[in-house]
């Protein structure tokens, strides 16, 4: 597969480029950030986006999906990231989605996805902890066995999106110690269940993420998604294919942050003449478009892993490349963004400090640039 | 399977004729075959050359009129990833291949084309560049290599700097000013010289690292045909352009280091030392990380240019930013092993040390110039800023 989108990957991302230019702007961001919304994004929008089948992208066409592959999705998630869309596609199509479309069986998959392609149903994946940091397989909630089914105990961080879901995917340990990768299992819950608490929390970036408290709330046996004690590695696969899109939204973002930049650049006048006519700053902006043209290659790379059907340890690998890449530049974007605007670029009038707020969190996310090179000096053996 | 066909063919073909010595990656430049008159090459490299230029396929997609292999993009492309699977060396490289013959291609004449091309296929003749002066650097376009028109000839007079291989080289193309009143851009002619004229004289550049392929080559008098001009006289600048756009994507090509890919990590574990089985040190770890999935990206990016150029996209001044980050990513990489070493790094030549740790410090040491040659990495960032970005004068 080439580096190169195709003539019909081009329509959709113009097809996306409008939607978001027209349909959302950094006004709207705002007013989410300090209205007082319960939901903290735009219920009609995401039906919109139901419609124009971006929520069923990756999704089999037997479930109501498009049955495309991740580089049509990748060029979705770069224009919602360019308008810093904080619609639920992460959590709810890349998490709790491809949880079920990876772990889940017939019945599950059939209950589930068709609503999530409608824009009907809303889904988070509850699994990460105060400890666990950057460790996807930390984990140290538990579920012990009763009476057929079982209850889980615990308590869940930054699990994104999940103040709204209508299912919450939640990852506990069934075994194992709190690092191994083996003794982890799935479940699916209601988040009204009796034992629940969902507790809405505030970020830097203005996303939506809730604090969710398992207090010995009952399931049964047919919550588990894929096999008792196994979650681990479907889990990593799953985490794996959504920060693939993060690495893709981030793109969007950067390229956002990157052109509000040159267009100031241009613009501004001191000393009688553009700034942007000053060497120094021309070849800090030279910098900048080389590190975004690199993170451009890789995340393309590991779109098209995925769609290249590899196996999960080479989809690891350029998923890892990938996500310390747009980490690394994305914050040297938005560093530079704020410096080169100057005072005007502290103001929190200004959007620019929206794209340093959200690298810094989209850096977090999923781990951060040395989490991620650790990871491959792993899988590469050293 | 026509395309099969040809892959079955092509490797029935490769292994019956490649000699026994081909089979193993160069460790160097100076392994590789670069023709010409003047050097003297073992007989296996010398028989693979002269069998691989008889078919064309030094030169694989160069028209079969010119001497050429006459071969399709898809059927070059199926001869490289055969002789990749054979892990069989290129028979030539140089300058002739890489630079002067793909402009000839596009910009000569049918007689330059016919004089020049077939001897660069077979390996004959062996090119140098000369563009840079030692007052005309960064600043090329103000190059002062004078030559004034005496009949059918141009006589050439003056001085050429960090000509690569220039003592080793057969022809020159060179810029040279044939015009003092226009602005300095469009005064510039782009020539073909025979290295044996009387008046042309190479001396070697010693560097900080040791010897090097670097020559001054001095010229007096040169006379060099009129028909040796490539496109028009004082038309030479926008041929010297497009060639050092080509020469930055090639710099980062060839920086590439595909062989040495594990070379960091080995050095760690004998240097740095191992603790379960991984490279000791969290620091030395993340570093050596670092430069690799740097490398990762920077060869995907050299992938996406290359597919996108197949795909009708025109390759544009975006190529500077492979110049750039391929050479600074070869500094780091150099000096990281530096570091890896510790102080086994620190020798010059003789007891104490092993050639392979000489060699990463005089490596280092080379690396250094790898920013300044083929234009500056701040050059790269002017062109970018002002090409690319279109930020103002």
């Amino acid at each position: 597969m080439d580096l190169v989108l195709s003539a019909e990957q081009e329509l959709l991302q113009q097809t996306a480029r409008e939607f978001v230019a027209g349909r959302s702007s950094l006004k709207r961001v705002r007013s989410l950030r300090d209205g007082s919304d319960p939901d903290g994004f735009s219920r009609a929008l995401w039906t919109e986006m139901a419609r124009l089948g971006w929520l069923g992208i990756v999704l089999p066409v037997e479930h109501d999906g498009l049955g495309l592959g991740y580089l049509e999705l990748m060029v979705v998630m770069e224009e919602l990231g360019r308008g810093l869309m904080p619609e639920p596609m992460l959590s709810t199509v890349l998490l709790g989605a491809n949880a079920l479309l990876l772990g889940g069986n017939a019945e599950q998959r059939k209950e589930h996805l068709g609503p999530v392609a409608a824009g009907e149903r809303l889904l988070a994946l509850a699994h990460q902890e105060a400890r666990s940091r950057h460790t996807v397989h930390h984990v140290e909630t538990r579920a012990t066995p009763a009476g057929g089914g079982w209850i889980l105990r615990g308590e869940k961080v930054h699990v994104l999106d999940g103040h709204v879901a209508d299912r919450l995917v939640v990852t506990a340990r069934t075994g194992g110690e709190p690092h191994d990768i083996e003794g982890i299992t799935l479940f699916l819950v209601r988040p009204d269940a009796a034992g629940i608490r969902v507790t809405r929390q505030t970020r830097l970036d203005g996303r939506n993420a809730a604090v969710v408290r398992l207090e010995d709330t009952s399931v049964d046996r047919h919550a588990v998604l894929g096999e008792v004690d196994r979650g681990g590695a479907l889990l990593a696969r799953v985490i794996d294919r959504a920060t693939a899109a993060l690495t893709a939204e981030m793109l969007g973002s950067m390229t956002a942050t990157f052109d509000m930049t040159i267009d100031y650049l241009k613009t501004r006048v001191q000393f009688g003449v553009p700034i942007g006519s000053f060497q120094a700053l021309k070849h800090r902006a030279a910098r900048m478009y080389a590190e975004l043209e690199l993170a451009r290659s890789a995340v393309m790379h590991a779109h098209r892993t995925i769609d290249e059907g590899r196996d999960d340890a080479a989809v690891a690998r350029a998923v890892s490349v990938a996500k310390a890449r747009t980490s690394d530049a994305f914050m040297l974007i938005a560093n530079e963004g704020v410096q080169l605007h100057g005072g005007i670029g502290m103001t929190d009038e200004h959007d620019i400090g929206f794209f340093l707020k959200r690298a810094r969190a989209a850096e977090q996310t999923f781990g951060d640039a040395a989490h991620h090179r650790e990871r491959v000096a792993q899988l590469d053996g050293y | 399977m026509v395309a099969d066909t040809f892959r079955e063919e092509t490797r029935r073909w490769l292994v019956a004729n490649a000699p026994a010595a081909i089979y193993a990656p160069p460790r160097t430049a100076d392994e590789l075959c670069w023709g010409g008159k003047k050097t003297r090459y073992p007989d296996d490299v010398k028989r693979w050359l002269d069998v691989m230029g008889e078919r064309g396929w030094t030169a694989p997609s160069w028209p079969r009129e010119y001497g050429g292999g006459g071969l399709s993009a898809a059927e070059a492309k199926i001869l490289a990833e055969e002789m990749a699977k054979l892990r069989l060396r290129p028979p030539l490289t140089g300058f002739g291949l890489s630079m002067i013959g793909p402009l000839l291609l596009h910009e000569g004449s049918e007689e330059l084309k016919r004089t020049h091309l077939p001897p660069i296929v077979r390996g004959e003749i062996r090119w140098c560049q000369g563009y840079s002066e030692p007052g005309a650097g960064s600043d090329l376009a103000s190059l002062q290599t004078k030559a004034l028109r005496d009949g059918d000839d141009f006589v050439v007079n003056g001085q050429k700097i960090w000509t690569s291989y220039g003592d080793k080289a057969d022809w020159m193309f060179i810029l040279v000013r044939t015009d003092f009143e226009e602005a300095k851009h469009s005064g510039i002619t782009f020539l073909l010289m025979d290295m044996e004229t009387p008046g042309v004289t190479p001396r070697p550049i010693r560097l900080i690292s040791g010897a090097s392929p670097f020559c001054e080559v001095f010229l007096s008098d040169v006379r060099v045909p009129v028909r040796n001009v490539v496109g028009r006289v004082n038309g030479g600048w926008r041929l010297a352009k497009a060639l050092l756009g080509h020469e930055r994507t090639m710099i980062a090509d060839a920086f590439k280091e595909r062989d040495d890919a594990r070379r960091l990590v080995e050095l760690a574990r004998r240097y740095v030392g191992e603790a379960n089985g991984r490279v000791a040190d969290p620091v030395i770890r993340d570093r050596i990380a670092q430069v690799e999935m740097d490398q990762a990206c920077l060869d995907l990016t050299l992938a996406r240019a290359r597919d996108g150029a197949k795909a009708g996209h025109r390759p544009g001044p975006e190529s500077s930013i492979f110049k750039l980050y391929g050479t600074e990513l070869n500094q780091r990489r150099r000096s990281l092993m530096v570091e890896i070493l510790g102080p086994q790094a620190l020798g010059w030549e003789g007891p104490g040390f092993e050639d392979d740790e000489l060699r990463v410090t005089r490596d280092w040491l080379r690396s250094r110039g790898n920013s300044i040659e083929g234009g500056t990495s701040e050059i790269q960032l002017n062109i970018i800023a002002k090409r690319v970005l279109g930020l103002p004068d």
